[in-house]
Formats: structure tokens, sequence, C-alpha cells
């Protein structure tokens, strides 16, 4: 059993890390103030082929795997979770679902597209009254010949009022439950269909969250992904690559948090002497380190199992729960290490504790994430094998260019 | 248009902190990254390789590990790279290391122009691409912020170099070593596609023998500069000055101040 990462890996945290560190850093901390998308970064991360990274290069990707996945969202949520959410959405929730569910035809149309960055997209099956309950959900598509025809509302969905493709889920057969949704691609500026952005977030403020509105939107049949009644598999299939991006995001804000916290307990002095040294501060810094190998140990097994081929709905939602809880109190710990400090944005603690809030509630709560493994462990759940498997990572078949 | 770039592998400044000092960053083990400079040194060479369909060697003398430092440069766009290593290299001078690395380029054979960066962040001196330049009986071109313009066909160069009090444009033949400063451009970073071929390239390691040197023409043996003690600079006195008036005045007074004492 291997823990070192590859050397082709390390080279990737470095890259990832350097990007984070010269092109996040600088500007993230004005657009967190103004509540604005950093629009400029979107061009520079398609440029360096993050947007398509664990995407075949016949389709436009990098040919990466999906450790690579997991190392770029940690390096660039311990810049900031917003452009991690960017990547998370357009390339986990968007991209990805396509190339586990697409036919042919419709990875040749939709990929080549998302991989530059021409396209940016999202994903959009929360609605105002199904959150958890996805299943609940009000969306209805019916068929009218070779289109169907949308109704319904999305809310709180990543990149809504910006992205140029939205993958959304409706109800084709409403007396089904969760097996009559079906998940369809929908393109900006078609009849009925509408965004806005929600303002006034505590956290992700420099990204852009919103609503998608669709009234009468016409779907050609090309456009719907998988079959009718898949829809609710194709999006938790989705949330299988959202969440290892959340919980690997986690993962590089814990680390930003002890960097940051190490640094100012090493400098900040009371009583004569660095805070550092006083028994409470080491207990909170022990606690984070902890909280940082754990999470780690979690992350990168997911994303074996899933350069593997292996099913990890499980494992994924484990990484989620724990990594999204463990940042949350590492912030938290780290603000209290800065002091009056650490409650002002002067420092860049503060924005992760308010970011980190986030990823304890979207993906799945970290309830549900409660009530999925307790499923598991009383066998009520089970994970039977899809009709289409997210792809294992094959170096050979992904970096050729055929 | 055959390029050589020297790079070279330094500690990781950037882990300076309350707990890690200078002194800890020089031992074994700690932390090392490509020396900043070298990484305008790559940009460059990449842009010359661009611009002319030409082949870059990217040339390192260190230890083992700075092997990394090498698969960073190939990842970043260079075609081939060469480890010069040996345990007698070490506690070389700028002069010595110079001497190595001529002859590692005269090993390599032919080419057109060589690309250094400005210094080194550890040793500091900017002396060593000078001293190549002098061995290898090259025009040197220190300082370059910008290439105006290169034929390798006609062999000549004319390009910008930054001085203290403004800049120079200077012209010579090729072959010619080049040290350049941060305006040059931005380094790229390593594309996917070039951390999977650099992950996958082997790296020859030329030591003493290979590179045709006796063992007291290096190292310490070969150098007349040596390091008998490094230490850590101690803590200036530090005196606070306030300076009072309106808010206007106070920033024009604070600016000048700032440039007399070459802090901006």
């Amino acid at each position: 059993m291997d823990f070192e990462l590859s050397e082709e890996h390390r080279m990737v945290q470095n890259m990832a890390y350097d990007f984070a560190q010269k092109e996040i850093m600088p500007i993230i901390k004005e657009h967190d103030r103004n509540h604005t998308l950093p629009v400029e970064l979107s061009s520079k991360m398609a440029a360096q082929g993050f947007l398509a990274m664990c995407l075949p290069v016949r389709y436009g990707g990098a040919g990466m795997d999906y450790i690579s996945m997991g190392i770029v969202s940690e390096a660039f949520e311990w810049a900031d979770t917003s452009v991690r959410e960017t990547l998370a959405v357009h390339l986990g929730l968007h991209t990805l679902p396509i190339f586990q569910w697409g036919t042919e035809e419709q990875k040749q149309r939709f990929l080549p597209s998302l991989a530059t960055g021409e396209n940016m997209a999202c994903f959009g099956l929360t609605e105002p009254g199904a959150g958890s309950d996805v299943g609940n959900m009000n969306s209805r598509a019916h068929r009218e010949g070779n289109h169907y025809i949308l109704n319904g509302e999305k809310m709180w969905i990543t990149l809504a009022d910006v992205a140029d493709r939205m993958m959304v889920f409706a109800k084709t057969d409403p007396e089904a439950g969760v097996r009559g949704i079906t998940a369809f691609i929908l393109e900006r500026g078609w009849p009925g269909l509408t965004t806005g952005t929600i303002e006034g977030k505590l956290g992700a403020r420099a990204s852009n969250t919103g609503w998608i509105n669709m009234e009468n939107v016409s779907v050609p049949i090309s456009h719907r992904l998988g079959e009718e009644g898949e829809g609710f598999k194709i999006a938790m299939g989705a949330l299988d690559n959202g969440r290892f991006t959340v919980a690997a995001g986690a993962i590089g804000s814990m680390k930003f948090c002890l960097q940051e916290s190490v640094k100012y307990a090493t400098e900040r002095k009371t009583f004569g002497k660095p805070i550092a040294e006083h028994q409470l501060v080491q207990q909170m810094l022990a606690l984070m380190q902890q909280r940082i190998d754990l999470g780690e140990l979690m992350v990168y097994k997911v994303g074996w199992m899933k350069n593997k081929g292996i099913r990890n709905t499980r494992e994924t939602s484990m990484a989620k729960w724990y990594c999204t809880d463990a940042a949350n109190t590492t912030a938290n710990d780290a603000v209290q290490i800065h002091g009056a400090y650490g409650y002002s944005d002067e420092y860049h603690v503060e924005r992760h504790l308010r970011n980190s809030k986030g990823a304890t509630i979207y993906e799945g709560t970290s309830q549900i994430h409660q009530l999925m493994q307790a499923g598991y462990i009383l066998e009520q759940r089970q994970d039977r094998p899809l009709r289409c498997e997210l792809p294992a990572y094959d170096p050979d078949v992904w970096r050729a260019e055929n | 248009m055959n390029i050589i770039a020297l790079i070279k592998q330094v500690p990781d400044t950037a882990q300076l902190s309350g707990t890690v000092n200078g002194l800890a960053l020089m031992e074994d083990g700690s932390p090392r990254i490509v020396n900043p400079w070298d990484e305008y040194t790559l940009e460059t060479a990449i842009q010359l390789k661009e611009a002319h369909n030409g082949h870059i060697t990217v040339l390192c003398m260190g230890k083992p590990e700075a092997e990394e430092a090498l698969k960073t440069s190939l990842a970043m766009g260079a075609d081939e790279a060469i480890l010069v290593s040996d345990p007698a290299f070490e506690n070389s001078d700028s002069l010595t290391t110079a001497r190595v690395l001529v002859a590692a380029i005269q090993k390599i054979g032919d080419f057109d122009i060589i690309v250094a960066g400005r210094s080194a962040i550890d040793g500091n001196t900017a002396a060593t691409p000078v001293q190549v330049a002098a061995l290898l009986d090259l025009p040197p071109i220190s300082f370059v912020a910008e290439l105006k313009e290169v034929d390798p066909q006609a062999k000549t160069i004319s390009a910008v170099r930054l001085l203290d009090n403004g800049r120079e444009t200077v012209s010579s033949q090729l072959p010619a070593l080049i040290s350049v400063v941060k305006e040059i451009g931005e380094p790229r970073y390593p594309s996917f596609m070039g951390i999977r071929k650099a992950a996958q390239a082997n790296i020859p390691t030329w030591s003493l023998s290979d590179l045709g040197l006796e063992a007291n023409q290096v190292g310490a043996a070969g150098s007349h500069v040596s390091w008998p003690r490094v230490s850590l600079p101690t803590a200036p006195e530090v005196t606070n000055e306030k300076i009072e008036g309106d808010p206007t005045e106070v920033a024009k007074i604070l600016a000048d101040k700032l440039i007399a004492d070459q802090v901006i």
C-alpha cells in the first residue's frame, strides 16, 4: 500500500498551489467583500486545463486522473471556496455526468466546449421546497413529439446566473417518486428560461449562487441525459463527484487555517511569550493537524477508488461529512487563535469560517450523510450497479488523441 | 535554435516563519524549489524556442534531489534536462560552479544561446552566469528585461538591460549568455501534458568523471571562496518615527523616505 503521492501528482500539487497563490489569493478578498465572481479566473482556469482535467484528451480534456481533481480542489480551496465551487460544479457535477451517462453523440456535442471553457456549466437539482428531499421536487417535464416541455424553479444553484449550460432535473413521471425524475441539459437563451442571482450569502461570496426558472422551456430530445426515469441516479452519481471535490477542498481550507494559525501564534505574544507556547493554543493546533491527517486518508482513498472504477458513494459521503464538519471546526479555532484580528477581514481566516459553513449544508447536509451512513450500516441502503458507471481511469485510453 | 538554460534548486524561502529560520532551511531534507529567478530563465528559453523552432536543454548542478527542479523545467516546456551531480562538487564557490557548468555545456555541444537567472536566492552572488560566459569566451548580457531582437541566422541579439536608474539597449553576436530579470515576462505554469511527460522522463546524471574534471578542480578543493560560518543576522535596532500632518503630505513624506531607503 503506497500512501505517497506519485511524482506526477506532486507536480500537479505544486502547480495548483502555485496557481492558487499567484492567481486567486491576490484578488479574492476584494471579490469576497464585493460579492462578485472573479470572472477573469475562469479563462485562466480553462487555459490551464483545469476545467476538464479528468476527461479524456479525445473530448478536449487533459487526460488526468480523479486524484488530480482532488489535489486541485484542495489547492483552490486553500485560497477560497468560491473558485473550487466553480471547478466542482462545472467539472464534477455537469461535465463528468455527461461523460458517464451521455451517448457518444452527446459527448462529442457537449464535452469539447465545456473543456475549453467556451461554455460554463452548472447543476440545477435543489428547489425552493426540495433540498434534502429532492424526490419531492416540483419541476415537471412532459414529452411533446421530439421535445420535452419543462416547468419549474431551481434555487441555490452555483453559477446559475452566469452558466451557459444547465443540467436540470424534472419529473417526467410524478407518480413514480424518485424513479420518475429525468435529467436535461438546458442552454442559456432558450425561450422561457431565466436566471437570477441570490444576494446576501454568509460565505462563498466570490461565487455566483442563483435561481433558474423554467416556464414552458422546450428541450429537444437530444438534450435529455440518460433515459427517462434515470435522473435521480444521474444526480446522485454527479454528487459522488461533487462531494469528492468538496471534501478535498475542505482539506485545503484546513491546511490554510493551520498554516495561518501557526504563523500568528508564533508571532503574537501574550504574558511574555508567543501564544503558541500556551497549551490550549497548542491543543487547537494539534487537533487541526489530526483532522487534516484523517481527512486526507479518506479523500485520497476515494480518489483511488474512482481511478479503479470502484463504486464509492459510501466512502465519498463519509469523506464529505467528516471533512466539511472538520473544516468548519478548524476555521472556528483559527479565528479563535487570531483573537480580535480573526474577527476582521484583514486576516483571511474569517472568510474560511464563513465559507466552511456552507459546505456542511450543500451537496448533502451533514445530517443527510449521517442518515446515509446509518443506512449502509443497517443494510437498509445498498448501492446497486448502474447502467452507466463512472469510467475508471485508464491513462492509455484517456491520453490518446483519438 | 539550440538553447541551454541554467537553473538551480534552492531552499524554499516561503517556508521562513517564526519557527523556521534560514539556517533550518539550508539543512538537508528541508523543502526545495526551482530558484525563482530561474522560472524566468525557463520562460525566456521557452519563448525563444517557440519563436525560433528551438530546442531547450536545461542544466542543473546540485544534489540528486535537484532532479525535481529539472522535472519542473520539463513540465514547463523544456525538451531535455541534465543533472550534474557528484559529492565532489559540494562547497563549490561561484567560479568553481561555473567551471563545472562549462564542462557540462561543452559536453552538450553546439548552442546558440545560454539563458540564466540574474542570481540564486541562496548565495545571491549573481556571479556564476558572468563567470560561465567568461570561461566560454562568450559575451555576457546581464539583467535582461526585454529581448528586442534575436536572429539565429544572422547570429545577432539585441536586448534591454535593467539598470538601477534606467535601461540600456545592447547588441551582441550569438552565441551569447544572457541573465534575465523578472521584467522579462511572467513564467507560465507547467501544463498537464508537460507534467505527464516530465513524470516519465529519465534525466541523466553527469558526475565528475563524466565531465573529465579532476577532484582538485571542483568543490572546496577547487574553490577560492569558502563559508566557514553562516549565521542569522542580528536583529537591527529599530527606531520609530511618527510622521504627522495632512494625510496627503504624510503620504508624500513616507513615499520619499521609502524610496530613499530603497524599500520601493
